[in-house]
Formats: C-alpha cells, structure tokens, sequence
C-alpha cells in the first residue's frame, strides 16, 4: 500500500511526541498537585487578616518608647529626644555596616518618631533597650543580648554579628498622633 | 547478606510451613542467633545496641505522651505541667523522654568516636557509616523539634535562633531567606502554628530514624562487624556466634547504661535542661542568654565562630556534611587507630577539640571565647581536610597480628590455613587492609 511508509514515519513522530508530552504532562500535573501541600505551611487567612494596625502616639512623651505587637512581632517605637535625633543624623555613612541616613529611616515632618521592628537582623532575638532601665549598647539605641549586636538611636547595626538595620515597617501617619502599620 | 552457614533447623511443623512461606525466622536465626562476630569486640561495640533501646524508649514513651499533651500555644505549656504533676506515672514518663534524648546523644556520640578510632567508616563500611551519618542529622532535627514542643521560654527562642539561621539565604537571593522562614513558621514569627507542625514532625521523624537504623543493621550485616585490630575474620575461630556471646555482652552493658539513665531520671530529672524554660514562651522577652541542649553545643559553637550570618549557618552545616567524606578522606591502609602511632595523637587532639568546642558553645560569644572558638573550629575542619588524608601517607603504621585470633591468644588458631599467620608482619599485611586507594 501506498501510504504504508508515510504511515510508519508518522506512527514514530507520534511515539516521540507521546514520550516528550506524557513525562511533561506527569511533572506539571505533579507540581500542581504537591503545590497545596507546600503552600498549606504559608500564614493562612487568619495571619493575613492581622497584617495592619493602627497606633495612638500622642501618650508617648519625648524619650519614651512603646512595643506594640504587629504580625506576631515586637514594633519598637521610640519618641526620641533632640538630642537622639542630632546623634542620629551626625553619623557619617562610612560608620555603618549597612549605610542609611536618619531621613531614610524616618517620615518627612515627624523626624522625633522611630518605627522599627524589634527584632534583632542576626539571628530573631529581641534587643534590650525599651525600658528605661535597659542596657541600650554602645550606640544609646538597643542591644541585643544574644550575640552582641549594638543599634544606634536611629535602629542602624553598629557593632556586632547583626548584617543590617532593625526593619522599618511599612508604615503612614494618618494624623499627627496616629500612625497606621502594615 | 555477610555469607556464612545456614544452620537454620525449623523445630517442628508449623516453624516448617512457616518458613518455606515467609523465611523470617531463618533470617532472624541466621543474622541475629548465629552470626559470626569477632571474639574480640570490646565494650565500645555495645553501644549499637543501646542506641536500639533508647530508640525505642522514646517511642514508647513519646506516644504515651502524644496522648496527654496538647500542642497549642495557648495550653501547651501548662499541658506539659499537668503531666508532670497530674497524669499517673507522668512525671516519670516524662522524664524518661526527656532525660532519655541526652542518654541517646551520650550514646550516639560514644557510637560515632568508636568509628572514628577503630576506622569503621573504610571500605567496605562506608555506605553503613553514611547511614550513620544520616541518623544523627536527622536525630539532631527531631531532638530540636521535639525541645519546642514545652513551649517554655528557652524552647521558644530556640527556635526563633535556629529557624533565623535560613534568613541568611537572603544573602545569596535577596527575599529567599525571608520566604523560607515565614514559609516554616507558617505566619510572620514563630506562633502556634509553627507549634503544631513541629509537633507533627517531631512525631514523623523518629519512624523514619527506625527505617534508616534497618537499612543501617542491614549494611552492617552485608560487610559484617569491624573490630578493634580492624583486620577483617578470616576463620572460624576469629568469630564467635552473636548468641550468646554478643547479645549477652550487649545486655550487661545496657543494664549499666541504663542505671546512668535512671539516675538521671530519678534524681536529676531537669540537670541536663534549662531553668529559663520553666517561663512560659514570651514573644517580647528574650532571655539574657540562649543557650541550646547541650548536645548542640559544638556545632552551636562553630556557628557563632565567624562574624558573618551566612558563613557561621555554611560552616555549621559543613561540620555534618564533613562527616559524609570521611571513608575517603582517610587515606590510611590501616583501619584502627590502635596501629597507627601519629594518628593516634590527632585523634585525641579532634576528641578535645569536640569537647572544647562544646563548652564554648555554652559560653557567650564574646573575647576570647571567640578567639579559642575559632582555633579549634580550624582545628575540626582541618582534622578531616588535611590530617586525615596527610597522616595516612607519611604514617608508618605497627606491626600488625596476621588475625583476630593471633591478636587475641598470640599464635594463630588451629583451623587457620599456616600461610596468612606469615604474611602478618610489616606495613600493612594483605588482608588486613582489603580496602583501596
């Protein structure tokens, strides 16, 4: 018959599409099917839905500090002192291991007000230097206990195995007194 | 499996019908009852088999706890308190459990320095030795999961520090790191529901540490026991039967193991943890100063040894990893320590280094504890990197005996062919040191 060879080339195509497309098929399918699996350990809706809070500053008096709790973690919120924020914007660049000047770190108009997170960059550990009575570090900022790592007034790594600056939260000021994080 | 007789006799009918359907009597008579074990295996050759009972001890009692205990953040630290005080027994199980995983350290540690010194990891062991390796990786993971589950202070920021070490992979692909922690934590810090699924894989990993212990009984029952001349059997007379002899050296040696263990449990239950975990966890109070079990405390050290994040979490792994390569890094044709003069000494030199190393991880890392930290961190590594393979060239090993019997009685047995007692003198007699360069 005539098309009997036409036929077999087109068998063996066929074969060589099957064999690329069913293994491609297989592993996509696989994927789609372990990806539930692997996402399930991701924060669920109910973390999500915490993921903003509103804060009240006016209680807050110049050189105090207040920790608030934000997505399970401590914020640190400090209303420095003239004095704090001289210090701050004094550094020259070349000091820090992770450069940022106080500007970058603050909002335009509301330089007295710090917001980080209160949670040490090296290894998770909550820095000392909220209360009144703590050991602030070298720098008159935080120090963390765990392995030694001194911030300065403005939350920027000093001295220590610490690799960056405490993190600042997405965050606005929605009046004067009122910040929103998250 | 090791080749030697069948001498395997079904007692009556039904072991008969049995065994021409499923043979595991035979299998359990032949690996376990009559299996040829060198006669002259000291007491550091028992511990496998107490690392089978503690093995067993924290099954046993980890699912009697499962049953009291209630993984939520909320409840589950004073669930473990109720334990203690209000469910019968509980007190004891509870600290069998958790005295139980220092003992299985004590032992797995003893197990680990037996290999080392006798050579155990060489050819052909070292399949058997990566899957001893393999157990201890994952019975340090189910040791720190199963540290958090009391959700005190210290099981809190335990795991804050050691879930942070994936951070660092921020270092290499910026977010990475970030999104493997929040993907482990299952949320933005360590909360309940990190609690829970390190409560359901602190009850997974020990059945999968059972079913690598089987592949590891099993590798060991293909190349058969090494032993302290580390020269392999040759005759009958080199071995001895495992029953009675073995098994009954093994349950001497377990009773006085487990005399230490009930000490501890009865009279120093909480000596080997922390007071700060008798806090319940607070996530805005860290403790002045973490610290973690004390069979972390090596490769805690070798993690705080450098300054950079990303490097301390590299060498620390790299310190388990290491131990992978070891059948091919030692370039010795010698396996035990026993006949090799200038190995000896580094041997004892890394067994300090450990013991230094972890009582340096106990202390804050600061001065110069940072200092000595680093010089024996150089020192573990360099222990694998250039003594093993160096020492194994320059080093002339002792004369050797010809076989386990000659190295116990002095002269060779008497069914042993007159050839191979001849060829026991100088470096390396042939089959004495079977493995290849």
């Amino acid at each position: 018959m005539e098309g009997t060879l036409a036929s077999k080339a087109d068998d063996a195509t066929r074969r060589d599409f099957l064999i690329l497309a069913g293994p491609a098929f297989l592993a996509v399918g696989g994927a789609m099917v372990v990806w539930p699996f692997i996402d399930q350990m991701n924060p669920d809706a109910g973390a999500l839905a915490l993921a903003s809070i509103e804060v009240d500053l006016a209680p807050i008096a110049a050189g105090q500090a207040i920790t608030v709790m934000w997505r399970g973690k401590p914020v640190f919120i400090r209303n420095r002192t003239a004095a704090e924020v001289e210090e701050a914007k004094n550094v020259s660049l070349n000091d820090l291991p992770d450069p940022q000047t106080d500007e970058e770190r603050t909002k335009e108009g509301h330089e007295n007000w710090l917001v980080n997170v209160g949670i040490c960059t090296h290894l998770g550990c909550i820095p000392k230097g909220q209360g009144l009575g703590d050991v602030k570090g070298e720098y008159n900022g935080w120090f963390c206990p765990c392995h030694g790592s001194h911030y300065d007034t403005a939350g920027r790594i000093r001295k220590g195995p610490a690799p960056r600056n405490l993190v600042v939260p997405p965050y606005e000021f929605i009046s004067d007194t009122k910040i929103k994080i998250g | 499996m090791h080749a030697h007789e069948d001498t395997y006799k079904p007692s009556g009918p039904f072991s008969k019908w049995m065994d021409e359907r499923l043979p595991i009597m035979r299998m359990m008579h032949n690996q376990f009852v009559d299996f040829p074990t060198p006669r002259n295996l000291n007491y550091m050759w028992t511990f496998g088999g107490i690392l089978v009972f503690c093995l067993v001890t924290q099954i046993v009692t980890g699912i009697i706890l499962a049953m009291h205990y209630v993984p939520h953040a909320d409840v589950a630290f004073d669930s473990v308190q109720r334990i203690k005080r209000d469910v019968n027994y509980g007190w004891m199980i509870q600290s069998i459990h958790a005295v139980g995983a220092s003992m299985f350290f004590i032992a797995v540690y003893l197990h680990i320095f037996r290999g080392l010194y006798y050579g155990s990891y060489k050819a052909p062991r070292e399949v058997l030795w990566i899957l001893g390796v393999l157990i201890f990786l994952v019975m340090m993971a189910t040791g720190f999961l199963g540290y958090t589950l009391p959700w005190g202070q210290m099981s809190f920021w335990g795991v804050t520090v050691i879930t942070n070490l994936f951070s660092s992979l921020d270092e290499i692909i910026p977010g990475l790191g970030t999104a493997v922690v929040t993907w482990l934590w299952g949320g933005y810090s360590v909360t309940g529901a990190t609690l829970n699924r390190f409560f359901s894989l602190h009850y997974l990993l020990p059945f999968v540490i059972f079913g690598l212990v089987i592949l590891h009984v099993w590798a060991l029952h293909v190349a058969g026991q090494n032993n302290p001349t580390g020269i392999e059997m040759k005759t009958k007379s080199d071995s001895v039967p495992m029953s009675p002899f073995a098994i009954m050296k093994d349950l001497f040696a377990l009773v006085v193991f487990v005399m230490l263990f009930a000490w501890f449990v009865f009279f120093l239950p909480d000596y080997l943890g922390h007071a700060d975990n008798y806090i319940p966890a607070n996530p805005l109070v860290t403790p002045a100063h973490i610290v973690p079990e004390w069979y972390f405390l090596p490769f805690y050290a070798i993690l705080r040894a450098v300054p950079s994040k990303l490097g301390g979490v590299i060498l620390m792994f790299s310190a388990i990893a290491v131990l992978i390569f070891i059948p091919w890094l030692d370039t010795s044709r010698v396996r035990s320590t026993k006949y090799r003069p200038i190995y000896k000494w580094f041997f004892w030199l890394f067994a300090i280094t450990c013991l230094a190393l972890g009582y340096l991880g106990s202390k804050p890392a600061e001065g110069w504890y940072v200092t000595f930290t680093q010089l024996f961190t150089i020192y573990y590594f360099a222990h694998f990197l250039l003594v093993m393979p160096l020492v194994g060239i320059i080093e002339t090993p002792k004369k050797m005996p010809g076989s386990i019997t000659e190295a116990v009685l002095g002269k060779s047995g008497t069914d042993e062919p007159a050839v191979a007692s001849g060829a026991g003198g100088g470096l390396a007699p042939a089959p004495a040191a079977p493995e290849k360069r």
